[in-house]
């Protein structure tokens, strides 16, 4: 789902549309240029093809299903520009048609997803697959971290819209107009469903999508790689069996990289709660709701405290300490499917 | 096209489940063809009209500051539900999925934010506060009004007079021609996705593991897409053979009529007075 209307203010999604407009306005000259008369019937395909796999139900590991918006895979085969173009009409047709992401939150839904979640996808594609041959394992592995990064990098995003609009649209009494939670609850609410679950669904989709594509029809990957050896036809034995290792690649480096953070071992979780009797300058409210000072010590994260202002160092912390968390979860994830695969096999075998 | 049943949903299949979604895609759209064809108000106004009406509407709830404005403009959407014949059944659903999703963004808002206890919940103790319950009325209540207006709006015009009509709003021609043809394609390989599905689950026994399930669902996509190149060089022959040379022109077919001249100071009214006294 994406975002709907009402839950930014109208100057906000104003200004998402003059923030798109720049992108779309190059994006269309670019593809001029380059595609010329094919740009109109190979756009009008990829957007369609973009909107029906927004519509596949995929099988996660764990039990649950996601869908996958296309976007990374649309940046890596068509390249950023054509991407742009046809993954935001694909969600102007969901918006309009299907009530899916809403009509005034057209240009915040193209900025986050066929902008961001394009760009980020296009660059970590870029610099993960470098130099190698289009049918190397290497380009299924950057293309399922290139999907990866840019859900999340959308999802990102997506909380910054949402965690902005109580710091600026408030009534009188002070109580949020639109998305009611601040930074500090939208940012980690957001993120956690995407590292843990919309992330896997691009991932697999990107993957194994180019890893098919190497497998069966190779040529559609040098469309958007001018200057890459372009080996037909080649018959690659790795393809998806790159993912796997994938997962644990970006599970190592999810644990990994806050290590260094780790320090102080304040409650992170007391946003809710102290920032519930800051924000209201102690009049109505004098004590946090007991309920939630309870629930506060659950998480326990390395960042003592953080300032209001968003991008300091402290806010960075806490998005790490929940990244490396959710690495945890990912390993757990694959040793649990790893073991239940084992074991529903070794069934399989002694019931023939 | 035709021939989609509907199937039963039996949850749990990765591939049924696909299925009907992609069959569900089918009958709404068919459906909201055949309302349009039906004779209620709004299928006797403009397309260009409606749409900078529905906008205008929506626009108006999301400005509004006050809850009292907001329900006012969901009674005139109602209304416009009402008068174009637009069944109930066909809206719940749209409504009840809305309420879950933001019901459940906007829930803990209740408790959140920060105002006036209004009461405490028992067992938990926590305080349910009074903005907590504004801001979530107004965040549910916005998001189900602008959703039940562009519901309406294709609902009661032809989907591809919808595109047509965007031009009105600064929607570039180019962009209205390849949204049209979006639009023709995306039932093309719904068709062709929901073959290559059904033709995978006719020769499924048991169940397919989730690993097989992935893999199936990355082939079909990878399948999809080089249909899609190739479909794409087709048509790109054919519009060339017929005389294509990268400029586009559309039909300018809409023409205001009598309901129009009627519908527009009407709707313009109620969306001046609704951003007036929404914002006071």
């Amino acid at each position: 789902m994406h975002i709907p209307d009402g839950y930014l203010s109208p100057s906000t999604c104003a200004a998402m549309f003059a923030a798109s407009t720049p992108f779309w306005y190059v994006a269309s000259a670019r593809i001029k240029k380059t595609l010329s008369m094919r740009m109109v019937p190979l756009l009008s395909v990829f957007a369609a093809f973009s909107f029906i796999i927004m519509m596949f139900n995929l099988p996660l590991p764990g039990g649950t299903t996601g869908h996958a918006t296309g976007a990374a895979l649309a940046a890596i085969v068509l390249g950023p520009w054509a991407a742009v173009i046809s993954v935001s009409i694909a969600l102007i047709i969901q918006a309009v048609f299907f009530g899916d992401g809403g009509i005034l939150a057209i240009g915040a839904n193209c900025f986050t997803i066929a902008i961001v979640g394009v760009f980020v996808a296009h660059y970590t594609n870029r610099i993960v697959a470098g130099n190698s041959a289009v049918d190397s394992s290497r380009r299924v592995i950057a293309a399922g971290i290139a999907g990866y990064l840019s859900i999340n990098a959308a999802a990102f995003a997506t909380a910054v819209l949402f965690g902005i609009q109580p710091m600026y649209f408030t009534d009188s009494n002070g109580a949020p107009l639109y998305a009611p939670y601040p930074l500090d609850i939208a940012i980690p609410a957001m993120m956690i469903g995407h590292i843990g679950i919309a992330g896997f669904a691009e991932l697999i989709v990107t993957a194994g999508v180019i890893g098919y594509l190497q497998k069966n029809d190779i040529s559609l990957l040098s469309i958007a790689q001018t200057g890459v050896p372009a080996a037909a036809n080649a018959a690659v034995a790795s393809g998806w069996q790159g993912a796997r290792r994938m997962w644990l690649v970006i599970a190592t480096l999810l644990v990994l990289t806050p290590l260094g953070l780790i320090a102080a071992g304040t409650a992170w979780g007391e946003w809710g709660a102290e920032e519930l009797v800051a924000l209201d300058g102690g009049q109505t409210i004098t004590a946090a709701p007991t309920g939630l000072l309870q629930y506060a010590a659950i998480w326990e994260a390395p960042v003592p405290d953080y300032a209001v202002s968003f991008l300091s160092s402290e806010q960075l912390g806490y998005i790490l300490s929940g990244v490396m968390g959710v690495g945890l979860i990912i390993f757990t994830m694959l040793v649990s499917t790893y073991i239940a695969a084992r074991f529903t096999r070794r069934n399989e075998h002694s019931n023939p | 096209m035709g021939g989609e049943a509907h199937h039963g949903k039996r949850r749990g299949n990765f591939i049924q489940r696909t299925i009907d979604a992609l069959a569900e895609t089918l009958e709404r759209s068919l459906y909201a063809e055949q309302l349009a064809e039906g004779g209620g108000l709004l299928q006797r106004l403009d397309p260009r009209v409606k749409l900078v009406a529905m906008l205008g509407f929506i626009i108006c709830a999301a400005a509004s500051r006050n809850l009292p404005v907001v329900v006012a403009i969901a009674v005139v959407a109602l209304g416009l539900a009402l008068v174009s014949r637009i069944p109930f059944r066909s809206l719940m659903p749209v409504w009840i999925g809305m309420f879950i999703f933001s019901g459940l963004i906007a829930g803990p808002a209740i408790f959140l934010t920060p105002g006036p206890s209004l009461a405490t919940v028992p067992w938990l103790g926590w305080q349910v506060s009074s903005y907590g319950v504004r801001s979530a009325t107004l965040l549910i209540l916005r998001s189900e009004v602008s959703i039940t207006f562009s519901v309406i709006l294709v609902m009661t015009t032809p989907w591809i007079q919808v595109m047509k009509a965007m031009r009105v709003v600064g929607v570039p021609t180019t962009v209205v021609v390849i949204l049209g043809m979006t639009y023709r394609y995306i039932f093309l390989m719904l068709q062709s996705a929901s073959d290559m599905f059904e033709a995978r689950q006719s020769r499924v026994i048991g169940k397919l593991s989730n690993a097989d399930a992935r893999r199936l669902a990355s082939a079909t996509v990878g399948v999809l897409l080089s249909k899609s190149f190739q479909l794409s060089n087709d048509v790109y022959l054919a519009m060339q053979s017929r005389g294509f040379r990268g400029e586009v022109y559309t039909l300018d077919e809409f023409r205001l009529g009598r309901n129009d001249y009627i519908a527009i100071p009407i709707a313009l009214v109620i969306i001046v007075s609704g951003i007036w006294f929404g914002y006071v």
